[in-house]
């Protein structure tokens, strides 16, 4: 990794950082309802996730299977975006998928105490888009979720939708 | 595969930018929004900045122009503005940038009209520039969004902040 490739990294983070306190912030001031906060998150990983994959796959080799989508997310997409591999990919082979993170970047910053674990799904939200777009995009519809049992880990769940 | 992370950094602010304009119904407070989010940013920025790049004090505005354009822009968003149209008294300056990574693949609508697409950056060069006791006014002047054969920022010195309170968020 480059210095360049970093820095940009570090504009990325504060900007994401900065988009969930933002959209909290302006729910906390009535423009908008708590809740959907998570969904506005989600919403914007999906576009962004569609995006990507939109100027990833120009040139990459048709997938053979679902499981090869997967890996790819797993490598390619991730290091791509979050630097570093997925650690773990677990299936049960009917459509779901577990990824787990050992050390998700979006949420290294935080501290690991206990009490921001209740904080850890708005710092999550929009990841859980970013893949459901891509999926999307590449044929797969699924929905994803997200859970933290200890920081800075975590695990993504994917359930494919047979269409 | 290769993608820079600023594609990432383009594509998460469009969407953030639609998600606004959803939010909001008038397109001032989309801009003032953005300001307020780039505001934070840099107030954070400022402090990976000076560690990755070590570079020293400022003696006067020109220099600071120097080190926005040539090593900021170039560190976080890849491009060298050009620094032009210094005011008489050396307080006020233009950054020209040929290329705004931020709006690559964007098209205004025509209904948001007074939208300033890239207004976060504004925010961010004066949140950024206030952690180091500089109070500048920072805003668009010309927008190829909007048609401009460029896109022009203008910043202008105001006042060298004394005091060294903590800034908290706005």
């Amino acid at each position: 990794m480059n210095k360049s490739e970093m820095a940009d990294e570090a504009l990325f983070l504060l900007l994401h950082n900065e988009m969930v306190s933002g959209l909290y912030r302006a729910a906390e001031q009535g423009d908008g309802e708590n809740g959907r906060c998570i969904t506005k998150l989600e919403n914007m990983g999906f576009r962004v996730g569609q995006g990507l994959i939109e100027r990833f796959t120009k040139d990459t080799a048709r997938f053979k299977d679902e499981l090869d989508i997967m890996k790819f997310i797993c490598k390619d997409f991730w290091t791509t975006v979050f630097k570093k591999q997925i650690d773990n990919l677990r299936t049960n082979h009917q459509g779901i998928y577990v990824l787990q993170d050992n050390k998700f970047r979006l949420l290294t910053q935080m501290s690991a105490g206990k009490q921001y674990l209740e904080h850890a799904p708005k710092y999550l939200a929009f990841t859980c888009g970013l893949i459901r777009g891509a999926l999307s995009n590449l044929g797969i519809k699924s929905i994803v979720t997200a859970e933290v049992s200890t920081m800075p880990a975590c695990k993504f769940q994917v359930m494919i939708q047979k269409m | 595969m290769h993608l820079m992370s600023s594609e990432l950094f383009t594509l998460t602010y469009g969407a953030l930018v639609t998600q606004l304009c959803k939010d909001y119904e008038n397109d001032e407070d989309v801009n003032k929004q953005l300001d307020k989010m780039g505001y934070n940013i840099g107030v954070r920025l400022v402090e990976d900045f000076l560690a990755r790049s070590n570079v020293g004090r400022c003696h006067d505005f020109r220099e600071t122009a120097d080190v926005i354009a040539k090593v900021a822009f170039k560190m976080y968003l890849g491009i060298t503005p050009s620094i032009t149209n210094w005011s008489p008294a050396g307080d006020e300056f233009s950054l020209i940038l040929e290329n705004n990574p931020l709006v690559d693949f964007v098209e205004l609508p025509d209904n948001h009209s007074s939208l300033i697409y890239s207004n976060l950056l504004c925010g961010v060069l004066r949140g950024a520039l206030e952690m180091v006791q500089m109070a500048v006014d920072v805003r668009f002047l010309l927008d190829t969004l909007k048609g401009d054969g460029v896109t022009e920022i203008r910043m202008k010195f105001i006042r060298r902040i004394e005091d060294n309170l903590p800034v908290g968020e706005e």
